[in-house]
């Protein structure tokens, strides 16, 4: 059995920033365990800019972003090894991978970091009607097969969803000649980041059709077309406003979904709205010494916000690493009303420094006050022109008010709009 | 050449007729439309071994439902297939229902199905811990079980084809004329002579039968749709759950399957003859079923469904399986109208075909090399760590994932590819090995199967398709 402090589950952005700020922290026995070819996760086949605004100031391509990150494991000598998946993580830290050289791996770790990163939500957990085709993938699949592969999945494409890949998928296969017909989303807004929308979309003059879904899917071998009709408040179809598309290609962009299978299996607590593991703000999750951080934890938007909790997650483990842990005293982070979950669940009341809590609404809020309250006392308030399910938001709880806080009380946060 | 028989359909009967003949020295051919085996009714269906109460004593389906059921522990372990002898319970929810229920308990007797058992309220809770508490006795039959019915017709025609038979995919009959004592089997483009003919052809049976002037079939084919759910809601069912049966079959089930998803359906609604192979999806239909699968059990939901899908059954208007040598020609053998319980029945329906046609050609030899096993195909994820350390130790290629959900390694895709019925397309692939069968659904992986398809048999990955004919995943280049 091998024996590291740190093993690293997952060589994308936060597996990447963990290990790097873990290395900062000191902790020189670090192994990163990656599943695919090279590190850099999702990443490499995101081959447009927009990464690393907030982090670097500056505007990267996927592959560029990933690899100052890859340079810097390279030049900080941080173990790694690609191609390997890792099958099993034990509730006493041990960690069994395989791959094609060292056959079937066992690792015995002191901290372990969890960063496996998110899946897309496929067809069939969406039970559209119709048939079983060809020519039906999600937006992620596409995009691995044109970015990375050099293959078009089609010519004439319908986009249900519009998440941020979906967007980018909108622009990225015009671009390659095909014809985007539309981008149709459930929701009476986009989950996609306002800035893809107008990029992606309206610069194309690409169709986004709000509160529509696809109904039926047609096509005995390959795709032949869609019917898409517009929903009701409750999502329900509206009869009499189906409409056919004939398409060869439907791209599925309808959420991802946080890959947490190994988590479940250790018996790690899992929060049911983030799928993700329960964590406190060093990501910590509910198994002394397992960390999670990334798209792994709860869907981000950038991947800016990705390294930064990796960072905590790096740091975090580096802490575990060298015995320096806090008494086990927290209070609860709780989202009321539209707050719909709030990362870390729990905040270690002993903590000295400031925390971050980061959160989603589950609806679009134009001129609102985030407003953070402990046992009914209002403790900040924070003006918003514009929240949107897409976009992440947080909120700084000052080590001044985490001190005085007690042993399992709850920190609520909720979303105030003014009357008119 | 000419071939003693041409058995056309490669569904779980054609299989398991091919797997019989080939005891004897005759030359076989297998028919197949599609670009694999088990493309029909096999792939899509409830993928359960019934007891045998279900069919009315006396009929055909009966006998064969019990001899198949029977058989199949032993047939599944010569072909290396699991089988998992879980039990099934119906359940009775008024006492009308309970009626019913002892009504199946007698007739389950006379079919001479072994194992029965009224139970209680209480002894069904115990079995069944998610059930409604609306529930108030059940049949418990502990012979009933699961099986992966496209392993099984897999397995079954990979037998057969060891042991001689011969299998043709992508062979659609279009016609069939007899002259001296020859069957010539067209399907436009080339052509097949064979002395017999076995019509095994599933819901088109009577079309096939229609070809030599046989329309003494009547397909009323009915359509079932299910829904997939992630094998962490398994724990819901641990037998198979039925309700009282109908008309219409056997009612909504809630099930396992071997590959430890949970299984709910299927819907019965007779399709258009015209369009019986619409193997189409209903939002409406699918929403049914669900209500009707939480009248068993309340806590099945579609949150965690992975895929829906239909199957359509071969229903023959005389409600029972028709196995008779044609009255338009005695060579001419249909094995038809096989509907649930066909999977099931599906060993015994072999025997008695081959046994039928046997008699028609007056007799042959045995097979002296005819061997009953299959050899099972590597399963990584069921391995031990000792054993799956062996195994890459010997090829490296087993140390490789390739789909990440369902943990199948490149070496078990290449043996597929490799196999004795080669998987020349993706849903061919996952269905061997269940690569891309998982949670994602090849969202990840489906790529890397192309790939693999196209460097292992040398064709453009334009060229491969999802289950063959048209069903191209890509269109070309990007520019």
């Amino acid at each position: 059995m091998l024996n590291y402090d740190i093993v690293i589950v997952g060589g994308g952005p936060a597996g990447m920033a963990a290990a790097l700020r873990a290395r900062e922290c000191g902790v020189e026995s670090i192994l990163i365990l990656e599943r695919a070819e090279t590190l850099g996760g999702i990443l490499e086949q995101c081959i447009h800019t927009g990464f690393g605004l907030h982090y670097f100031g500056e505007e990267l391509s996927g592959p560029e972003y990933a690899e100052r990150f890859i340079k810097l494991m390279d030049e900080l000598s941080i173990e790694y090894k690609t191609e390997t998946m890792v099958l099993d993580v034990s509730s006493d830290n041990i960690v069994t991978a395989v791959n094609t050289t060292d056959g079937l791996l066992t690792i015995k770790a002191t901290a372990i970091v969890l960063a496996m990163g998110c899946r897309e939500r496929p067809r069939g957990a969406l039970n559209i009607a119709g048939t079983r085709c060809s020519g039906i993938m999600t937006a992620g699949t596409a995009q691995q097969y044109v970015n990375m592969s050099g293959y078009m999945p089609g010519k004439k494409v319908v986009i249900l969803g519009s998440g941020d890949i979906g967007l980018i998928m909108a622009r990225r296969m015009t671009l390659e000649g095909a014809e985007v017909k539309l981008v149709c989303e459930l929701m009476p807004y986009s989950s996609g980041l306002t800035r893809n929308i107008v990029q992606c979309l309206d610069d194309y003059s690409i169709p986004l059709r709000l509160s529509c879904t696809v109904i039926r899917i047609h096509g005995t071998e390959r795709l032949e077309g869609v019917t898409v009709a517009m929903v009701d408040e409750n999502r329900r179809p509206i009869p009499g406003t189906e409409e056919y598309i004939e398409c060869d290609t439907l791209l599925l962009s309808v959420g991802l979904i946080p890959e947490n299978e190994l988590t479940r299996a250790a018996g790690i607590e899992i929060d049911p709205v983030t799928n993700g593991a329960v964590v406190n703000e060093f990501r910590e999750t509910t198994q002394p010494g397992v960390f999670a951080c990334g798209n792994v934890l709860h869907v981000h938007d950038l991947v800016d916000f990705v390294t930064l909790e990796s960072y905590a997650a790096g740091e975090g483990a580096a802490k575990y690493v060298h015995g320096s842990v806090l008494p086990p005293d927290y209070i609860s982070t709780k989202g009321v009303g539209a707050v719909r979950y709030i990362v870390p669940q729990r905040v270690n009341i002993h903590n000295t420094e400031d925390v971050k809590l980061y959160f989603r609404v589950g609806q679009v809020f134009k001129d609102a006050s985030i407003v953070v309250k402990y046992k009914g006392r209002e403790l900040a308030r924070r003006k918003r022109p514009r929240l949107a399910p897409g976009e992440m938001e947080n909120v700084v709880l000052s080590h001044a008010l985490v001190g005085d806080f007690e042993n399992g009380e709850t920190v609520e946060i909720s979303v105030e709009v003014k009357q008119a | 050449m000419t071939y003693d028989v041409a058995i056309i359909g490669a569904g779980v009967v054609g299989a398991f007729v091919a797997r019989e003949l080939s005891r004897y020295n005759l030359k076989i051919v297998l028919l197949e439309k599609f670009n694999d085996v088990a493309m029909g009714t096999s792939k899509a269906n409830s993928a359960i071994v019934h007891a045998g109460f279900d069919a009315l004593s006396g009929t055909l389906k009966a006998k064969m439902n019990v001899e198949g059921t029977r058989l199949m522990p032993e047939v599944c372990k010569e072909l290396n297939v699991p089988f998992r002898p879980c039990g099934s319970v119906v359940v009775a929810f008024s006492d009308a229902e309970t009626e019913t229920v002892h009504k199946l308990y007698e007739r389950g007797k006379v079919n001479g199905v072994p194992e029965m058992e009224i139970i209680g309220q209480e002894k069904l809770r115990e079995i069944e811990p998610h059930i409604s508490e609306n529930a108030k006795s059940a049949l418990y039959a502990k012979t009933a079980g699961i099986v992966c019915p496209y392993e099984l017709t897999l397995a079954a025609a990979e037998n057969a084809v060891l042991n001689g038979a011969e299998l043709i995919r992508n062979f659609s009959v279009e016609q069939i004329s007899f002259d001296n004592g020859v069957f010539e089997i067209s399907n436009g483009e080339s052509r097949v002579s064979s002395k017999y003919v076995i019509n095994c052809a599933g819901i088109y049976a009577d079309k096939i039968a229609g070809l030599i002037g046989d329309n003494s079939i009547k397909i009323a084919a009915r359509k079932g749709e299910y829904m997939l759910i992630d094998k962490k809601m398994s724990y819901l069912a641990n037998t198979v759950v039925f309700q009282c049966p109908s008309e219409m079959g056997k009612g909504v089930l809630v099930t396992r399957t071997v590959d430890g998803n949970l299984l709910v359906g299927p819907s019965s609604i007779e399709v258009d003859s015209e369009t019986r192979d619409d193997l189409a999806t209903n939002a409406d239909v699918l929403a049914d079923i669900l209500k009707s699968a939480q009248r068993s059990v309340p806590a099945v939901n579609t949150r965690d469904v992975i895929t829906s899908f239909a199957g359509i059954r071969a229903h023959d208007v005389s409600d029972d399986f028709i196995i008779a040598p044609s009255a338009e020609n005695s060579a001419f053998i249909n094995v038809a109208g096989i509907e649930s319980p066909g999977l099931s029945a599906a060993p015994a329906i072999g025997v008695y075909a081959a046994e039928l046609l046997l008699r028609a050609c007056g007799g042959a030899e045995p097979n002296s090399s005819f061997n009953p096993c299959r050899k099972a195909p590597v399963r990584f994820r069921e391995l031990s760590s000792a054993e799956r350390e062996k195994l890459i130790e010997k090829n490296r290629s087993y140390g490789k994932i390739v789909c990440r959900c369902e943990t199948v390694t490149e070496g078990e895709i290449l043996d597929a590819i490799h196999s004795t019925i080669p998987a020349t397309d993706v849903d061919a692939v996952k269905r061997r090995t269940r690569a891309g069968m998982g949670r994602c659904q090849s969202g990840f992986c489906g790529s890397k199967v192309v790939e693999l398809l196209s460097r292992e048999l040398g064709i453009n990955s334009e060229d491969i398709t999802k289950f063959g004919g048209n069903s191209k995943i890509l269109v070309g280049k990007t520019k």
